[in-house]
């Protein structure tokens, strides 16, 4: 290798970013040229000048949480000019707040603790939406039928370590069909079946452990099911229906406030 | 926050400026945040990078009219050719350590920033970031070729830049 030749690649030399042979072809010119040599160090002078003494310009705290709120901020709201669309889909609204967590997560890595509850509310989701489908494919929908929640609570209270509200709503348009057991998160939990029209509402109800992120409803949608989350009185509630996703809110404002 | 950090730190450098560069990360990570869909999970600081570069030049053209910065004389640098005097500061680096360590910080950040758009990005990059060519290329949108070139310009103005200062 020739002075041009190893002038071209000393920078390269000195990034490590040459293949074997030619690093082995620079250093051995390297080696015999003083010439090529001090060029040799003069770069590298000036490349551990850089690293060493140059500026590093990391974020302040109150930027990062400004971003933060930012991109909360566009999980909540997406188009900020419009008025928000009524029908938005709860699918779409699922998929806004899962990008903004993958955008926390990339430009902040602050979020991953809400990342594992996230995908551990994801996991129980699934198991929400396969007990619901599998329950309707089966016919198995119902255990205890009755539009009687004196009837369906006792039942579900003498299988369970716990005991869940049944509530009436038959007056708000979602009479009670029944209720039966399933299984879910490891436990086995109550299932409350609700009517709206020609439609089934199937509600989850286990008690809390604690960790369950409280604060807030989450809503969920796969295979044309709607599925929301809450936590209220030291129970985890999952409610699953093909009803859209307005009506299943109401359901679940109604079901709330009827204790 | 390490991703955060390296976007501040490279707006920084491209805007020199801390309230511009502060604005260009918000909009950047705005942008990422609704484009997330485009990152193919590789490389996640290299994905935020070529945003907050985007960002950057959207920024620089509506802003800027005349975004010429204080241009080297490489002509002057070809008839001049390398020169030891670089090394001899290092040397002397030694005497007093701490004044010569705030000097130095100044000198070499004054030289950062008063490199060419092109040429300081692949060098903040390479430098600062520890970034490998074909990252950067990506970043830069430029050939990989172009990013080994402009890292070899970059350095010798900036040796260029250090010996001249130091004349001073």
């Amino acid at each position: 290798m020739d002075c041009m030749e190893t002038r071209t690649l000393l920078g390269s030399y000195l990034d490590r970013e040459l293949d074997r042979k030619s690093v082995i072809a620079v250093g051995r010119h390297l080696d015999g040229c003083g010439e090529c040599k001090r060029m040799f160090d003069l770069h590298s002078s000036i490349t551990s000048a850089i690293r060493k003494r140059a500026t590093y310009h990391p974020a302040s705290a109150s930027l990062a949480n400004r971003i933060r709120a930012q991109i909360a901020q566009a999980a909540i709201r997406p188009e900020n000019s419009r008025p928000p669309r009524v029908t938005r889909p709860l699918w779409n609204r699922w998929l806004q707040l899962g990008s903004a967590v993958a955008a926390a997560v990339i430009i902040t890595s602050i979020a991953t603790t809400q990342l594992a509850s996230n995908s551990g509310n994801q996991m129980i989701a699934e198991q929400i939406i396969n007990g619901h489908s599998r329950a309707i494919l089966t016919s198995h929908q119902i255990d205890v039928a009755s539009s009687d929640q004196h009837t369906v609570k006792p039942w579900l209270s003498s299988k369970l370590d716990f005991s869940p509200t049944v509530a009436d709503l038959t007056t708000a348009g979602f009479p009670l069909r029944g209720g039966r057991l399933d299984y879910v998160d490891n436990r086995p939990v109550a299932v409350l079946v609700y009517g709206h029209r020609q439609h089934v509402i199937d509600l989850f109800i286990w008690p809390d452990d604690g960790v369950t992120d409280r604060s807030r409803t989450r809503s969920f949608s796969k295979r044309g099911l709607n599925v929301l989350h809450w936590s209220a009185a030291g129970m985890t509630h999952w409610a699953v229906s093909d009803l859209n996703s307005a009506d299943l809110e109401t359901f679940a404002e109604r079901y709330a406030s009827s204790k | 926050m390490a991703h955060l950090n390296a976007a501040h730190n490279f707006a920084y450098w491209l805007a020199r400026d801390p309230r511009n560069a502060e604005d260009i990360v918000q909009e950047a990570c705005l942008r990422a945040y609704k484009f997330i869909d485009s990152f193919d999970g590789e490389n996640g600081r290299a994905w935020l990078l070529a945003i907050v570069r985007n960002t950057f030049y959207t920024w620089l053209e509506k802003t800027r009219a005349d975004r010429s910065s204080i241009e080297f004389d490489e002509h002057a640098l070809a008839a001049h050719g390398y020169d030891m005097k670089i090394l001899e500061y290092d040397e002397s680096y030694s005497i007093d350590r701490s004044l010569q360590q705030e000097e130095s910080r100044r000198w070499v950040d004054r030289a950062l920033s008063q490199l060419p758009d092109d040429f300081r990005e692949v060098i903040v990059l390479r430098e600062l970031e520890e970034l490998s060519y074909k990252d950067i290329s990506t970043i830069a949108g430029i050939p990989v070729g172009t990013v080994m070139s402009r890292l070899s310009r970059a350095r010798k103005l900036l040796l260029q830049h250090l010996k001249a200062t130091q004349e001073l």
